[in-house]
């Protein structure tokens, strides 16, 4: 195990014994551990930085399941440091921030923190791996700690919203995600990410490239929130703000940028690739800076806004696979759309970050996000207005800021494709510039207006009693250093641009160090009256006015009707589809396992029976049997008499104990066939079934109750002799049948000599099909815990979480209607008819609730 | 489960629980090399348990036995999945096994067997998951 390796699980290790570090000592905020550990790991991965840049890059391996070729390969090189230093760097700063954010009285912060520090965990293993199942595994694990995280106030029926859409958008995209790899690996016959760019051109013919391509996009978009799998961003905002400073922002979301950088060397140079991640990016960055401007919750802003600069940045990746297609001096010029991308990537991370975190501390101090009720808060919070002025220059683009530097980058970069001369870019490359151009009119607008109308203005009536002033310590100073950050970052770009942006273009673009080329990473805050800065003047005046003029012109907005949203095809979708399954279900899930043994016996029929007359050499041996003795013969009539005796017998524990008699003159049968091991066990099963049996029956009615219901039934007799004649038949075939060489002569050889053990039984178990018994001992916990849950648990209808099923297995309308808010932000255009239906449903909802109870 | 009253059983179960636990153990570590293993022996240490319920009944064996079984199955996977990481240490892969012969005071030539950990949590799991799954029947009433 390589330092790497425990680099990367070291977050899962903690987060394991976090919870009894919490015991022994009750008083410390566990939000210092992941600080402390998260500080530690960032500084580990600066101290590998020096190798990366001088060229070599770190490649650590272990074997996971090496005959499937799947093994836990982990990769350092440029893109993966920057990424991991995102993680680490944001990490700590988000832990100390939430310190203070963080109410240490609740005693569930234990869970708080194992899924951040578990996610940190996953997202590094993301970045770093260089197999693309554990890159797979990592990628949903981040999905799950983000539903987990988003849930954290699971009270809340708007959490959950947010929770499941993130989770049901994300996964579906990860599942498409694990198909594009497979498509990878039936065309090149490797998991390995490496072995995938040496494969090279081959790959590019071959007619599954195309559908690998969509299918990895698409889970790099849902995860990165690109249009139209946007919609579950905004509602991920119920998370804790630290979380969405950290998760929603920083690190998560551009899971699906790194994805695009780390495949572009199989990719890039397709037209599809080009067009698609370009594209895609342009209209999620309109798109999302757009809408952010009549937001009107701070978060809700930086949610779009967050939305929009991924756009942007995924814009830039697709742009950057041009290169590959040009020569020279053009070569670069394109590779430097590559490190625009990183760069603001960066840049992103820096003024977001701080600006999540002045939006979580204006809640704190003002108990509200809506910037319709805030105002005039620089007077009393000085500190963080300053704070929030660098994040938003940097987020608007103004000098001289980080931000200004990468959206000068943008703006040059989105220039170039004109004159490429490919893809018929000379016609449609226009809209590039354009759109930019748009869309960068409207980020200086919701800049503008996030923080005009948070600390500018007349202070409101309710904020001015209040005692509000800046944030503690602990708060202020995680989005005070990133504030600082993004300033030194438009000072000093090369602070970063040789170390960290320059190795992690290089390790995306490999094509320019293959050709002897080294990337010039120069970037200057000055460069003279280009094209892009006469752009950026040009949006500092439009922008400038829109701003001044904003109350007058957002009422556009109210044009569209959010009915027609993505967001609300989402929810009627997802409410059809339950209903539907629901209905479905219904159909066979009738709650009488007499039916259910009835499906399982009829599909095993069908199966077993297909197989077994369309295979071609089978073959019934009637006739040579081994001698029975008169006593197995008294065994077998024994068995046969008590099992024909069950179906009519009138009480259930005579019943049980004729099962029971079944199972132990079979148990005897197994001893006199000479397998101890089954004997055993079948013993063992059975006295512990029967006894079960006997404690559920004993809470059952009486049978006789029921004798009215039970008569013959003919489906049933006939999959019963079906099912009996089934198994006799494949009993003789398989006495006739014999085509392959039998395994036992292996395993009686390798128990011994590999395994070191002599009953082959239990070496198969625990040894030779280890996995299986892993597994198959989870599914019993797990099946136990339902067990447990179902019996002991019983929940009410009106518990929290619970679906309120109507009468009719219908959603309390409430329900519905809550959703709705929750997912236009606002009361919305239909608020009063809800809250009409409301109340008209709570009326009608109470008879039923109490029928429900008495019942 | 009604309160039993039966003395003989009572009596007979209270030396019989014994026999089939140390008959458990037994087969525990006998596993490997002829019929038992973790499975198995879990199943019968918790037929022993179910024995005493029957017996006396379930608020009994939970005074005897007073752990929550739930923690028990999940220690038992605990531990079969430590085994299967910890070879990731030695730089093997997942659940790959190791065993070597000792020569032990009292016991001779022993063989020792990191699959007798992972059986160890087959068997935790086993006892864990019959046993919470009868005392949430049973006490249901």
């Amino acid at each position: 195990m390589s330092p790497l390796h425990f680099l990367t699980l070291s977050p899962f290790l903690l987060a394991a014994v976090l919870p009894l570090l919490g015991k022994m000592a009750p008083r410390l905020h566990k939000g210092w551990v992941a600080a402390v550990w998260s500080a530690i790991l960032f500084m580990t991965l600066i101290g590998y930085s020096a190798e990366i840049q001088a060229g070599s890059p770190i490649n650590e391996s272990l074997a996971w399941i090496p005959s499937l070729g799947i093994s836990f390969t982990l990769y350092l090189d440029g893109l993966s440091l920057l990424f991991a230093l995102l993680i680490t760097g944001m990490g700590t700063l988000v832990s100390i921030y939430s310190i203070g954010y963080m109410n240490a009285a609740e005693n569930s912060l234990n869970r708080f923190y194992v899924c951040l520090l578990i996610f940190m965990g996953a997202m590094l293993g993301l970045v770093l791996s260089d197999n693309l199942l554990t890159l797979y595994g990592f990628w949903e694990l981040t999905s799950v700690t983000s539903f987990l995280l988003i849930g954290y106030n699971h009270a809340k029926q708007r959490s959950r919203y947010g929770a499941l859409k993130s989770l049901l958008i994300t996964m579906t995209g990860g599942l498409g995600l694990l198909s594009g790899f497979i498509l990878l690996y039936i065309m090149s016959g490797t998991y390995t990410i490496r072995e995938l760019f040496e494969a090279g051109a081959p790959l590019a013919s071959h007619p599954l490239f195309l559908p690998a391509m969509l299918l990895i996009l698409f889970g790099a978009f849902t995860k990165s929130a690109q249009y139209p799998f946007h919609i579950w961003l905004p509602d991920a905002m119920e998370a804790p703000t630290p979380v969405s400073a950290y998760l929603h922002s920083a690190t998560m979301v551009k899971a699906g940028l790194y994805l695009v950088a780390r495949m572009s060397p199989i990719f890039a140079g397709a037209p599809e690739w080009f067009w698609i991640v370009s594209l895609g990016g342009l209209i999620t960055l309109l798109y999302g800076s757009v809408t952010a401007v009549k937001q009107t919750d701070l978060k809700g802003i930086l949610a779009y806004s967050t939305i929009s600069q991924l756009g942007l940045i995924m814009c830039l990746l697709g742009l950057s696979s041009l290169t590959g297609l040009m020569e020279g001096e053009e070569r670069l010029l394109y590779a430097a759309a590559g490190t625009a991308a990183l760069f603001h990537l960066l840049n992103h991370a820096v003024f977001k970050g701080s600006l999540f975190m002045i939006a979580g501390i204006v809640d704190h101090e003002t108990g509200t996000r809506d910037i319709r009720k805030l105002g005039g808060l620089a007077q009393v919070m000085p500190i963080a207005f300053t704070i929030s002025l660098f994040g938003a220059l940097s987020m608007a683009g103004l000098p001289p800021f980080g931000g200004f530097l990468s959206k000068e980058m943008f703006l040059e970069a989105v220039i170039e494709p004109l004159h490429a001369g490919v893809f018929r870019l000379e016609t449609w490359g226009v809209l590039f510039p354009i759109i930019a151009w748009i869309a960068s009119v409207f980020t200086f607008v919701y800049s503008a207006l996030l923080v005009a109308r948070t600390f500018l203005g007349p202070r409101k009536k309710e904020l001015q009693h209040s005692k509000i002033h800046d944030a503690p310590f602990l708060m202020t100073f995680p989005p005070a250093l990133l504030g600082v950050l993004a300033l030194v970052l438009g000072l000093f770009p090369s602070l970063a641009a040789y170390s960290l942006i320059a190795p992690a273009v290089e390790a995306m673009m490999p094509i320019i160090t293959a050709s002897g080329e080294r990337l010039s990473p120069d970037i200057k805050l000055w460069h003279g009256f280009t094209p892009a800065l006469w752009m950026t003047i040009g949006v500092v005046a439009a922008g400038t006015l829109l701003t001044l003029t904003a109350r007058k012109w957002t009422r556009v907005y109210t044009f569209f009707p959010s009915k027609f949203s993505i967001s609300g095809f989402y929810d009627v979708s997802l409410n059809f589809f339950e209903r539907l399954t629901f209905r479905v279900t219904s159909l066979y899930m009738n709650g009488s396992s007499r039916s259910y043994i009835k499906y399982i016996l009829g599909f095993m029929l069908l199966v077993l029976g297909f197989i077994l007359f369309n295979s071609a050499d089978i073959t019934f041996r009637v006739g040579a049997y081994a001698q029975i003795a008169p006593y197995e013969w008294l065994i077998l009539l024994g068995l046969a008499a008590a099992a024909l005796a069950v179906p009519f017998t009138k009480s259930r524990p005579v019943a049980i104990i004729l099962t029971g008699t079944v199972g132990y003159l079979m148990t005897l049968m197994f001893v006199f066939l000479r397998a101890p091991d089954l004997a055993l066990t079948q013993m063992v099963v059975e006295s512990i079934s029967v006894t079960l049996y006997l404690l559920c029956f004993y809470h059952l009615p009486k049978l006789r109750t029921e004798q009215r219901a039970v008569r013959f039934q003919l489906p049933n007799f006939l999959v019963a002799v079906a099912v009996g004649i089934l198994m006799t038949l494949i009993a003789l075939a398989v006495l006739g049948t014999n085509p392959f060489e039998p395994v036992s002569d292996y395993y009686v050889r390798e128990s011994y000599e590999s395994a070191g053990g002599k009953n082959i039984v239990n070496v198969i178990l625990v040894d030779f099909r280890g996995f299986d018994t892993m597994l198959e001992i989870m599914v019993l916990g797990v099946a136990s815990l339902g067990i447990y849950n179902m019996i002991k648990l019983r929940r009410k209808a009106t518990d929290v979480g619970s679906r309120q099923v109507m009468h009719e297995g219908e959603f309390a309308e409430e329900d519905a209607a809550e959703m709705r808010k929750s997912q236009y932000g606002y009361d919305g255009p239909e608020a009063d008819f809800n809250e009409q239906a409301e109340e008209e449903t709570a009326e009608s909802d109470s008879p039923a609730k109490g029928g429900e109870e008495n019942a | 489960m009604p309160k039993g009253s039966d003395i003989f059983l009572q009596n007979v179960s209270k030396i019989v629980v014994f026999i089939i636990l140390a008959f458990a153990l037994y087969l525990f570590f006998t596993g490997h090399v002829s019929p038992g293993g973790g499975f198995i022996a879990g199943l019968t240490s918790a037929g022993a348990l179910l024995l005493l319920a029957l017996a006396f009944d379930i608020d009994t064996v939970r005074k005897v036995l007073p752990v929550d079984f739930k923690l028990v199955m999940a220690l038992g996977l605990l531990i079969a999945l430590c085994t299967g990481t910890g070879a990731f240490f030695f730089g093997e892969p997942f659940l790959k096994h190791a065993f070597g012969y000792f020569h032990l005071p009292l016991l001779g030539k022993t063989e020792l067997h990191t699959a007798l950990i992972f059986d160890l949590g087959v068997y935790l799991a086993v006892v864990g998951v019959t046993m919470t799954i009868l005392i949430t029947i049973g006490e249901d009433s």
